[in-house]
């Protein structure tokens, strides 16, 4: 069972995507298993064939449990080493076997219910798996939820607290960001950016493009990110056994906001070797399979440095939390038109506060302070990016 | 535009919109208010919103007329003067 997450203890295997047999390849999807952050794709990191299935379907197991072996290509038997914080297991089918959706998954398609839906259930104590949506294209409304509680009021025994999936993110997130804040000594940075550069580019390259390449700028911040990572690489790595460990790759990790509730910080890989549009065609990519439960093991595992835009909702600076292993967060806000004296001058100029979170075991404000330069030299020549 | 051509485009939109966002109750939009104040749309969901129209609708959208999408009203007023034919006739509605 491979460690999808900082604070991740066990996970339910729910299906086999391979069978006893089967040749399998470094990063083929060959299982499903459930975790409070939802079903998550389990990639196999070594080459060979399943040689036989350990776990069942609908067993929870703890991380590091083996859940299958592989023979190599070389004929050994191999039993798929517990991974530290990244890796995923050998796993496989057992023949047909049906998905198992144990109580508590967050469901995997995007929920088709209503918030108010989903608090008038929990008001009423219905059972929203019970419930006939008759909203577009079936999604439950908050009238199908009390057709569904009239009924039965009177007979029903009282509801049974059930934990809800949403919950049960919400204790995984807290145990993540609570063993951050106890273990890491975080400093926090901020610099502002004249996004006026990187707007205008935009702005003109957009201009020229259609619908279905269009950029989004967010994507010109992650990218900046990676390559001033690759600048400080004390932003980039991992704190493990005591010691930091720096990672040649650059994977970023895209804080995403679920619609149910909940966050997910799957990672994009290789960023710093990315253009642009593979980027963009990434994070949508991304964002549409984290909201409809499609992520992958190694997305969830991979991420070297964590990426957050707040600036949708209003928010000027972020001041986040690492994401354990990791040693640096870099948070977005806003893009505001703010009065900037420049060369003696008054102007009106569109500033982005740029913020990074840093892990004081590996890097202290100098440091920090190179990093965010990097970012705002970056993002005035976004042509370059 | 005419009322019934009004409705149809109107139709067209919540659908794409709610392929994007299934949990959104459409009655409860307020066809006048920003959309993404109202159902919590980011700038993601925003594109795929505007990209499901332009393959809904079969116009390409120019970037320059983004901020002609941000209500309801004015997605209706928009693509109504953009897409000339009956949107029967290409199978849309």
């Amino acid at each position: 069972m491979p460690s999808l997450g900082a604070d991740m203890e066990s996970g339910t295997l729910v299906d086999w995507r391979v069978k006893p047999g089967d040749a399998v390849k470094r990063g083929d999807v060959i299982a499903l298993v459930e975790t409070e952050k939802g079903v998550i794709e389990v990639e196999i990191f070594e080459s060979g064939v399943i040689d036989s299935l350990i776990v069942q379907p609908g067993e929870k197991v703890p991380v590091g449990t083996t859940l299958a072996l592989v023979r190599s290509n070389g004929g050994a038997v191999e039993t798929q080493p517990p991974p530290k914080p990244a890796p995923a297991p050998a796993v496989e089918k057992k023949s047909p076997a049906p998905a198992v959706q144990a109580p508590g998954a967050i469901e995997t398609p995007r929920l088709r219910i209503s918030p108010l839906a989903r608090k008038r259930a929990a008001e009423l104590g219905v059972d929203l798996a019970s419930v006939v949506g008759t909203g577009e294209g079936g999604s439950v409304t908050s009238a199908d939820v009390e057709r569904a509680a009239a009924p039965s009021t009177a007979l029903k025994p009282p509801p049974v607290p059930k934990e809800e999936p949403y919950t049960a993110m919400r204790r995984v997130i807290a145990a993540a960001m609570a063993r951050s804040k106890r273990e890491i000594p975080h400093y926090y940075l901020s610099a502002m950016i004249d996004m006026r550069c990187s707007l205008d580019w935009l702005g003109a390259e957009n201009g020229r493009r259609p619908v279905t390449k269009r950029l989004l700028y967010s994507v010109l911040l992650i990218r900046a990110a990676a390559l001033a990572a690759r600048e400080v690489p004390e932003m980039n790595g991992f704190w493990r056994d005591g010691a930091f460990q720096a990672s040649e790759r650059v994977h970023v990790g895209v804080a995403i906001s679920l619609r149910q509730g909940g966050l997910v910080n799957p990672a994009i890989h290789d960023v710093d070797q990315k253009g642009l549009d593979e980027l963009m065609e990434n994070m949508l990519d991304l964002v549409n399979r984290a909201r409809t439960g499609h992520l992958r093991s190694s997305e969830i595992s991979d991420g070297t440095i964590t990426v957050t835009n707040l600036g949708e909702q209003g928010v000027e600076g972020v001041f986040g939390v690492i994401y354990p292993p990791q040693v640096a967060l870099v948070g977005f806000g806003k893009i505001t038109d703010r009065p900037v004296a420049m060369n003696s001058m008054l102007g009106i100029r569109p500033i982005l506060e740029a913020t990074l979170s840093g892990d004081h075991r590996v890097s202290d404000g100098h440091r920090g302070g190179r990093f965010l330069l990097a970012i705002n030299r970056l993002l005035q020549e976004p042509e370059k990016l | 535009m005419s009322a019934l051509r009004e409705a149809e485009i109107k139709a067209a939109v919540l659908r794409v919109l709610n392929g994007i966002a299934p949990e959104v109750e459409l009655d409860a939009i307020d066809p006048s208010r920003d959309l993404r104040d109202q159902v919590d749309i980011d700038s993601v969901d925003f594109l795929n919103f505007v990209i499901g129209l332009h393959k809904d609708f079969e116009i390409e959208i120019p970037d320059a007329d983004m901020p002609k999408l941000a209500t309801l009203n004015s997605c209706v007023e928009y693509l109504g003067s953009r897409v000339k034919q009956p949107l029967r006739e290409s199978g849309r509605a």
